[in-house]
């Protein structure tokens, strides 16, 4: 019993971000609508930020902005303190850039429904079709 | 870092997740999402990842909503799935 | 098959997991004494990761542009076939004016005001409450920005809330008082400027003879020791961030909400 909670507490957060990525790979490959699509590759990606974050973590750690006061120095740093700022940092850019790509996806999904008059994928597919 | 609220926020992110692909009002959807993001930056704020946590606040759940909502306002709000 | 990959990964909040023995005790120790910033991820962001993030400000700006020539409406003509009814407001009496006719010209008056056909906020208490809030929201973006040597902050997210600032003027008036403030061609000269910052700073650390992008060149010219050179070509590298974000945000935001129009918003 102890062993299994052990399991679970230590695997929780993978865990979790394989659910959160499925149901983002569902909705960009299942769903029917432009924008759902969208939120879907918004999900897909705050699951991979997820999942870097949580290998960043460390028990037992504070944050990663090291303690010191004004004048005399600081003491000798131990890495363990803190946590792996690493990680936070590719994951900072990464949602900056997941902004810039939505703000591109959606104006591509305004000039799509200016031009087709609807976001359902299949309906554009029919209207593509029927033109010569 | 509390175990406990880990857990609780991972299984609010999740539903909040499931709600917004599946909801059928693409404003709702808009909605949902700037949900999810603010779970998320609870979340990264309990984990100790506190910049990441604000860049999600102010990025995920701030800008991105307005933009979903923005373009749903320029389409339509009609889905069928 | 992913869960099943899961077992082998390390224990959630392990010390000694390998993602903790590369490099990343080594920024965490010496951060602090090289480069005089407490926060960790501030420094790794802009100094010892600063090709990355240079490039990131640029997918940004990047970003911008495709939006921009993806929905702005240009000519003239076209605009004016699709422009509808117009209606203006009479300022003293509350009278709404209707104008078909798509060729007349309505002069700029201060009696007269233009309504958005679909949304006209009206309500003076949202309106005076986002014109008093406003102004300390971007008080607290420079602040976001300026401190992020020493709390959690920075360019990115100074830049991301002054856009935000300026979209909430947009949402609480109308599009157009907003692109009154913040003009196209400023925003577009001010996003290629805060990526034109960032390089320019690593151009000046090669023009002081040692590699781009590194600060501690910069300190003969400041006069100050090289750490906290270091510590102010950070500072320079995130207002370039912030500059270029800020202006990205409004660029796609005004761009998304009037579907290239500029003429009727949110």
């Amino acid at each position: 019993m102890e062993s299994i909670t052990g399991l679970i507490l230590a695997k929780y957060n993978y865990w979790m971000y394989i659910s959160l990525m499925m149901v983002g790979l569902y909705a960009m490959i299942a769903k029917n609508n432009l924008v759902k699509k969208i939120i879907g590759m918004n999900i897909l990606q705050t699951a991979i930020i997820l999942f870097y974050i949580s290998i960043g973590a460390k028990k037992g750690a504070t944050i990663p902005i090291i303690m010191h006061s004004e004048g005399h120095g600081h003491e000798a740093v131990h890495a363990v303190q803190y946590i792996n700022p690493l990680p936070h940092v590719l994951m900072l850019t990464a949602i900056v850039v997941s902004v810039a790509t939505l703000g591109v996806a959606l104006a591509l999904a305004i000039r799509l429904y200016a031009r087709f008059g609807t976001l359902e994928e299949d309906e554009i597919n029919d209207q593509v079709r029927e033109a010569p | 870092m509390i175990w406990q609220v880990d857990l609780a926020i991972l299984a609010l992110v999740v539903i909040c997740a499931i709600a917004a692909v599946t909801v059928r009002d693409l404003l709702g959807a808009g909605i949902l999402f700037g949900a999810y993001s603010f779970m998320l930056c609870l979340l990264w704020a309990a984990m100790g990842a506190v910049d990441v946590a604000f860049t999600e606040a102010s990025v995920g759940a701030g800008v991105s909503t307005v933009f979903f909502i923005a373009a749903v306002f320029r389409t339509t709000r009609r889905t069928k799935d | 098959m992913l869960v099943h990959a899961t077992l082998d990964f390390p224990g959630w909040g392990d010390p000694n997991a390998p993602a903790h023995l590369h490099v990343a005790p080594e920024y965490l120790e010496q951060a602090y004494e090289k480069t005089a910033t407490p926060n960790v991820v501030t420094a790794v962001l802009a100094d010892y990761r600063s090709y990355d993030t240079m490039f990131e400000t640029a997918v940004v700006f990047s970003a911008g542009l495709a939006c921009f020539f993806l929905l702005r409406v240009q000519s003239r003509k076209k605009e004016e076939e699709e422009e509808e009814d117009r209606y203006f407001r009479h300022l003293a009496t509350d009278m709404v004016i209707r104008i078909r006719t798509p060729s007349m010209h309505v002069p700029d008056s201060p009696y007269l005001q233009q309504l958005d056909p679909y949304w006209t906020p009206r309500s003076l208490i949202v309106r005076a409450a986002c014109r008093v809030l406003t102004p300390f929201i971007q008080l607290f973006a420079l602040y976001v920005v300026a401190h992020g040597h020493h709390s959690p902050g920075g360019g990115f997210q100074g830049g991301v809330i002054l856009g935000a600032s300026l979209i909430l003027v947009a949402l609480s008036h109308d599009l157009r008082t907003s692109m009154k403030m913040t003009p196209e061609k400023l925003m577009g000269v001010l996003s290629p400027a805060g990526v034109l910052i960032y390089a320019g700073v690593g151009a000046l650390c090669v023009a002081a003879g040692h590699n781009f992008l590194d600060y501690g060149a910069l300190a003969e010219w400041l006069g100050t020791a090289p750490e906290a050179a270091r510590s102010l070509g950070i500072l320079f590298v995130e207002v370039g961030v912030a500059v270029c974000v800020m202006a990205t945000m409004i660029i796609i935001y005004a761009n998304l909400s009037s579907a290239g129009g500029h003429k009727q918003g949110l």
